[in-house]
Formats: C-alpha cells, structure tokens, sequence
C-alpha cells in the first residue's frame, strides 16, 4: 500500500525529477551525496548479497534520490547496462523500444532497443529488503500520512537499522497522530529486535493496544520468547487486548443492531400512524417506501453532476410524492372502509400490487442504480479496532431526527392535536368541530410521506427495485404490533430492540436463523402482551 | 341422512356438487377414451390443470371455513397447504430410490449433494405411503392447532391475528429456505418418479390425480357443509359475531376456535398434498406470503361464508391468472390488485352475495 501510493506521487520520469527538485529544496540535502554514487554500481552486481547491501547502504544514506531508484527497482524498471556509465539507468518503454533516464541527474539518456539493456533481477529477500529501504526513506517525507504508512510497513518486518531509523524520527516528530504510529512501530519493532529490557518495555507500551500489528507482535513474541519475565508480561498484556477487542465487537454489533433497527424504526414509523392512529392496515406502506426510493433515482436523474446534495432535494420531494399518493389512496379506496381493518388489508394490499406493477411497466422491471453521496461514504474510526460506516451513522441519526420531527407534529401542532382528537374519539372531536375526514386524510398522507423519506434512506442502503417493499412490509408491522400499537415510544424502542437482538444473535445462529428466532420470540410475546410492549390505555384501547 | 341434511337448503353447494359430479365423470374420459384428434378431445394438460385448480379450491374452502364462520382471516393458510404438499413431496422423494442422479437407494440426490451420510430422523417412515398421507393431515393440523392454542388462549384476534399468521408462513418460509432443514433448501422437492407404483407422467396417473382432487374436494365441502350446519357452527357464527358475548353465554370460544382451526389446516394439508405430485414440485415459494394473501381474495371473488363462493372464486381467478398471463403477463398484477380493491369496494359479498339478489331483483 504505502509503496504503491509514494509511486504514484513519483510517477516514474517526470515524477522522478519533479521528486529531485523537491528533494533539493528540503533537509534531505545533499551531504551524503557521495555515499549515494558509491552504492549504486551494487545494484548491477549479479549476486543477490551484494544487492541487497547495495539496496541498504542506498536507504541509510537518507538522501531523498535514493527513494526513486529503490521503487523502480521494485516496480521493475530499473535496468543494468555493461558499456557507459552510469551502470544501472531507469527504463521505460516507448516506441523504439526504451527510453533511457539517468537514475540520479535525471538527464535523458535516449531510446535504445529492448536487447540492449538488461532488467535487473529481483527475488524475495531483496523485495523484504526494498520495502524496508523504501519505507526508511519515506520516513521522512514532508506528508504526515506518507510518514505514518511508512512506520506500519517499517514494523512488519523490522530490522536493528529500521528501528534505529524509527527512534530518530520520533525523536524530530510533531505531528501527534505519526508519533502514535512510530511509537508503535518502535514497541512491535523491539518485540523482534530488542534486547530483554527493551522487549519488556515494549510489551508494556503495547498493552492495551488495538492495533492487529501489537497483537500479531506480541503472539509472535510468546511462541519464540526465551524470558520468563517478558513471556509472562506479554501474556497479560495479550488477555488485556483480547479483552478490550471483544468489548469493541460488542460495540460494533450493536452498532449494527442500531443501524439494522433505524432502518426498521423508518420503515415502521410511517406505519404507526396509519396502523396506530388510525387503525388501518396499510399492506401497501412498503410500495410507498419504493416510490420514496425511485423519487431519489429520479431527482438524481433530473440533477446529473449534482450527487452530493441531490438527496436534500430527494427528501422533500420524497415525502410530497408519497403524500400525494397517500392522500389519493385514502381519498379513493380506504375512506369507505373505516371500521372495517380487515378490508383495508385486502384493499391495500391490491394497491400494493398495483403500485409494484406501475414502476415495472413505467420505469424498469429491474433495479435502478442510486449512487450514493461523496460525504456518506468512508467510515468513522473510533479505534483501530472499530469504525462506524458514514452512511448507517447518517441513517441512524436521520431515523431519530425523523422520529422527533413526527413527535413534535402529533404533539405540538394543530393537525397533531387533531389527529389525536381524532384515534380518540371519532364522535366527539367531531362534535367540537374538527373535520375528520379532512384529518383522516392529512394523516394517512403524514404517514405516506414518512414512508417516501424512508425510501430516501433505504435507497442509500439496499438495492431499489419494483419488489424492494415487500421486504420490509412484514418486518415493520411486527415492530409496530411489538411496540405497542398507537404509540411512537413503543415502534421507537421496538424496532431498536428487534435490529440489536438479530444482529446479536447473528454470529452464532446465523443470519436467516436469527431472524426466524425474532418472529417466533414475537408470535410467543404478542401470546404474552397481546397490546405490545406499551399499549395504548384509555377508552380508545377496546378490548 | 347427515349428508341431505348438510346440502339442505344449500343451492348453490348442490349445483357446485352436481357440476363438479359431471365434470370428473366426463374430463377422465374424454382424456383417455376420445382420440387426440377429436374436437372432443381433452388434453392431459387440461386434466392436470383442472385438477390443480381443484385442490386450490379445497383450500379456498378451508380458508372460507375459518375466515367466513370464524371471523379469522388467516394470513398464513399457505404455509399448512405447502406443509401438506412437504410430506407428499418427502414420500415422492423417497419413492424415486436409486434412480435419482446419484443412484443412492436411500438417499435423495439433494442430500448426496450436500454430503449428507445418512437420512435425518424425521425423513424416517414417509417411504411408506399411508404415513405421509398422515403427516400431511397431521402436520398442519397439530401446527395449527398449537399455534391456534397459544394465540386464541391470549385472545389475539382480527388484525393482530391476521398479521402473525403472515409472520408464521414467513418464518416457515426463511427456515425452508435452508439447507440444514433437511427439506432441499431453495429448490425444493422435486423429480418425482411414481406414487404408489404409478408412473407421475402417465395419462392414467393425471387423470386419477384429477379424480382424487375432485372427491378430495367434494368430500372437505361436504364436511364443512356439516361442521356450520351443526350446532357447533351456529356457535362459531355467534363467536364471529360478538365473540365476547358467547364467551358470557358460557361457551368455551377458545376450543370452538382452535378446534376448526386446525380442521381448516388439515383441509389444507390434504389440498397440498394433492397439489404437489400434479404439478411434480414443491418448494420454499409455496410458504411465500403473498400465496396466503392471494388465497384470501379467491374467497372474497366468489363470496365469504358461502363455502360454494371459495370455489367458484378460487376456479375463477386462478382461470383468470392462467389467461392473463399467457396474453398479457404486464397486465396480471394491475388485474389482481385492482380485483383486491374493487371487490372490497364493490362486492363485499363477492359473486355469490351477487348472483340470488340480481335473480331477485
């Protein structure tokens, strides 16, 4: 890794001056200039010792042109010549055959045929060897990040030199997060290399430590350590890692419970309110949730170039699409059947069919593709042990400000006031004036919408297509009869609570199995506490 | 004596009867005895056709039983049907022997496929027809019954109901879905040689199929005919109507229920059982949810609580199905779901309700 990136800032030739020129400007210097001529005719030898001296002695000369030269020889284009000098000459081909460039002046050398030079050999010791060359020479480098990949790879095969070479770099460092590194990179190196007393301090520094090179180091350490006391100290300090690492994978499951049951809380909150409030089964929510989804396919479509923020277009518009198909669904079908939550089901349901079938024939009856922001992507490192994915903490945060934003409109507003007078008591919040077919529908189109932003969600999280409803559809009526129907609370706790139990139950029951596990422990509960976890109380709770 | 008793006064039953009576004396015969150049002629697919449409309409008659003089709309009474078709597909796997792929005597090739060394235990004794014949009866019937047991006992109805026998048909389905089941995983069971001897592919075996789901069908509506001409129907009437009120009475509501319940899931399971050497499969689909959903509206199209209506309903769209989809396969969903929303709008009583008031009028 850390090869490859240095390479691409020195892309070969004119990378290779660009980097020389650079190198003149900075404290690599030019004092032991001459150390640097007189090493490279070693890599010409035919034997792979001399070689690997050569590739050595060029890395501890610190000089910046070495760097280079060291990864074209990896990368295989440093060649050998037996005529002029200099001995050893970068190559790359071009239309005569090689173009020819002098490893240290960086002067063009001209084309020559691809005979005429001879690619030096490389076997695996030398490789070992180049890494570590290279990565003693990155060392150095003015990128703080360039600096802290090449501490990683400096311990992965540490050696006297590399470490002396560790200890004058932290000794110069500044910048905090590389010194982490190095100090790091020091202890793992000095499991390896140091002597007792530097072994035993090292094991101490590295107790505790999240990184897999400390745990890697100190496993090695155990099966060859001669030392009792440094055996001992690194066995504790390796039940100390394993301990702090099984708490993070706790933490990361139930990161992904959370981030299983925000998905859930989303799908269902929509769902609370049609089935809760109002007391209809609305078997086409997942259908809504599509058409929030294929709203966020379409606005990226109508904004190309526009990725990043597309979706706080998407979401508004979401949620008005799904409104809008909401309100005309209560209008035309669900308004007749009130008091009827039966019917409604079969109603819906044949709707859900119908929407399905309007996006396969109108749009395609395969997936869309849904890209996803720049700012989604990428993950959050807590420790080394544990990262949080970008995408499922915006989700989670986003089912939250959705769940707050749906509590204050039921209880801060006009409509939510009315909508409660409403699921109360039909008859009488009539009587005091409240028109409830217009609420009827005003609520049935808040639930909808809800359901469109979620599809805004779930597109950035699964794949969209005319069946992805369906998916979700039985999930989210078993949060909502968990939770205690007409109760937000309850579809709250009740879909974090079913998304953290699959997701701890996955490792050992495995994926299907855990979720068979979750609907048989709700048939055996809904047994138990027929209203759910938090039933509705008062006389709008019939028995 | 039972059975004039059950039919009285039941019109459309006895016209059903009397169709379905002429329909399975005359089909086998044209199929076999007419030459397939005859205009007459009917076509072994035709017969295997019919003959699956009748085992969906035995189980359309299970579900009206329990939904129309219960009042519980089961959401999952496809997941009893493909139990039912499960224990008949075991007894057909086991009669293929050593001409599967594999060869091996005793075990299927699915289960040579996955290394399997031996039969698991519960795949022991369905080599013997009688036992599966039972299992396929027994299996829905004490699933439901259990289930029906716990969920009644807690009074978990309408809705609730309704959405956890969704959620039973759909845990089924994930856990048929797996290999380690031990019941062929995705794709099911299927290669069926011969059963009882006969050979699955012959025109004779088609046609005793077709006259087997014909009795089959017969036989279950004539015993739902008895069960809500009884005394124990007019209380499981009384229980759809005002459930608390019968319980005050002093009926036991709970064993009323889950008593017809599981008789509604054994019709089930000998409806599937049916099913599965006609159409020579069965697999983790069948449990799917949107089957159970698409059974209910076979019962609303003909009309509930009229026993007749399921199968009228139940030959009707699923005849409806097979043309739509061989004309116009965009249009079958927006026919289906427009048929869930207009005959919940329109014909809450379905064809049946329909066909007396229009005579009348």
């Amino acid at each position: 890794m850390g090869m490859s990136a240095s390479r691409r800032r020195c892309p070969h030739l004119a990378g290779a001056f660009v980097c020389l020129i650079l190198a003149g400007m900075t404290w690599w210097g030019t004092a032991v200039a001459g150390a640097l001529e007189e090493a490279l005719p070693g890599l010409a030898d035919r034997a792979f010792p001399v070689k690997q001296q050569a590739v050595q002695a060029l890395a501890a000369t610190g000089d910046g042109r070495a760097l280079p030269i060291l990864e074209a020889l990896l990368a295989g284009d440093l060649y050998t010549r037996e005529t002029a000098d200099p001995p050893v000459v970068l190559a790359r081909p071009s239309a005569a055959g090689l173009r020819l460039t002098h490893p240290l002046t960086g002067a063009d050398l001209g084309d020559v045929e691809r005979g005429a030079v001879k690619k030096i050999p490389l076997n695996n010791a030398l490789r070992t060897a180049l890494r570590g060359g290279i990565a003693t020479l990155t060392l150095s480098s003015p990128d703080p990040v360039v600096r802290s990949r090449s501490a990683k790879d400096l311990m992965r095969d540490p050696s006297p030199e590399s470490v002396t070479a560790l200890r004058a770099r932290l000794e110069q460092e500044e910048d905090a997060a590389v010194r982490t590194t190095l100090v790091l990179a020091v202890a793992v190196a000095d499991l390896r290399v140091g002597t007792p007393q530097a072994r035993l301090e090292a094991v101490s520094t590295l107790e505790g430590s999240l990184h897999p090179e400390a745990r890697n180091g100190l496993t090695t350490l155990i099966a060859n350590e001669t030392d009792a006391d440094v055996k001992a100290a690194a066995e504790r300090a390796l039940i100390a890692i394993d301990d702090r690492l099984t708490w993070n994978a706790r933490a990361e499951t139930l990161f992904f419970g959370l981030s299983l049951g925000s998905v859930l809380v989303l799908a269902a909150i929509g769902l609370a309110i049609t089935f809760g409030v109002m007391g209809v089964i609305n078997m086409a929510h997942g259908e809504l949730m599509m058409l929030g989804a294929y709203t966020t396919y379409l606005v990226q479509q109508a904004l190309p170039g526009w990725v990043d923020y597309s979706l706080f277009v998407a979401i508004p518009a979401a949620f008005i699409v799904s409104g809008l198909f909401g309100i005309a669904i209560e209008r035309t079908v669900i308004r007749f059947l009130y008091g009827r939550p039966l019917e409604t089901l079969l109603a819906t349901f044949g709707i859900s069919l119908i929407l399905q079938q309007l996006v396969r024939t109108t749009i395609s009856a395969q997936n869309v593709a849904v890209e996803n922001p720049s700012w989604m992507s990428g993950s959050l490192q807590i420790n080394p042990a544990l990262a949080l994915t970008y995408n499922r903490l915006y989700i989670l945060a986003f089912a939250l400000l959705v769940f707050v934003a749906l509590l204050l409109i039921l209880k801060r507003t006009a409509l939510g006031l009315q909508v409660r007078a409403v699921s109360q008591n039909r008859a009488m919040a009539r009587a005091m004036g409240v028109r409830s077919a217009r609420v009827d529908a005003l609520t049935f189109g808040l639930g909808a919408g809800i359901a469109g932003v979620a599809g805004v969600a779930l597109s950035q999280l699964t794949n969209v297509g005319p069946n992805m409803g369906q998916a979700y559809i039985i999930d989210s009526f078993m949060v909502v009869v968990f939770g205690g129907v007409g109760n937000l609370w309850g579809t709250l706790i009740g879909g974090m609570t079913l998304g953290v139990a699959n997701k701890f139950m996955e490792p050992w029951a495995g994926a299907v199995l855990a979720k068979i596990l979750v609907l048989v422990f709700i048939i055996l509960f809904i047994q138990k506490r027929p209203r759910g976890l938090f039933p509705q109380r008062g006389r709008a709770a019939d028995g | 004596m039972g059975i004039v008793k059950a039919l009285k006064g039941d019109t459309g039953g006895q016209v059903m009867l009397a169709v379905l009576l002429v329909v399975t004396l005359v089909v086998p015969v044209l199929n076999l005895a007419v030459p397939e150049t005859s205009f007459w002629h009917v076509s072994t697919y035709t017969v295997t056709l019919l003959g699956k449409y009748l085992t969906y309409a035995l189980l359309a008659v299970a579900v009206d039983l329990v939904w129309g003089y219960l009042g519980i709309l089961s959401l999952g009474h496809g997941a009893f049907f493909a139990l039912g078709g499960y224990a008949m597909g075991m007894y057909l796997m086991r009669q293929i022997g050593d001409r599967g792929v594999y060869g091996d005597p005793v075990l299927p090739d699915f289960m040579v496929f996955l290394n399997w060394k031996e039969l698991p235990w519960f795949w022991n004794g369905f080599d013997m027809f009688w036992f599966a014949a039972l299992m396929a009866i027994v299996v829905p019937g004490v699933l439901a019954y259990i289930f029906g047991y716990l969920a009644f006992r807690s009074r978990v109805t309408g809705v609730y109901l309704s959405i956890i026998t969704q959620a039973l048909t759909y845990a089924l389905m994930l856990a048929f879905f797996r290999n380690e089941m031990g019941f062929g995983g995705n794709n099911g069971l299927t290669d069926f040689k011969e059963l009882l001897g006969f050979d699955l592919q012959s025109d004779g075996t088609r046609a005793g199929l077709f006259i087997a789901s014909a009795a089959a069908l017969a036989l279950g509506y004539l015993a739902c005919r008895m069960i809500v001409t009884s005394r124990l129907g007019r209380v499981a009437v009384a229980i759809r109507d005002a459930e608390s009120r019968t319980r005050f009475i002093g009926y036991r509501v709970e064993r009323v229920k889950v008593a017809i319940f599981a008789f509604s899931a054994m019709l089930a399971g000998v409806a599937g059982a049916l099913y599965v050497p006609q159409v020579g499969i069965i697999n983790p689909g069948e449990f799917s949810p949107l089957n159970s959903i698409e059974l209910v509206i076979w019962v609303a199209v003909g009309g509930r609580a009229t026993l007749y209506g399921a199968v009228v309903g139940a030959l009707m769209v699923n005849y409806g199905k097979s043309t739509f989809t061989a004309m116009f396969p965009e249009a079958w969903l927006f026919a289906l779901g427009a048929l869930f929303v207009l005959v919940t709008l329109l014909l809450p009583r379905g064809i049946a309700g329909w066909l007396p008031a229009r005579r009348a009028g």
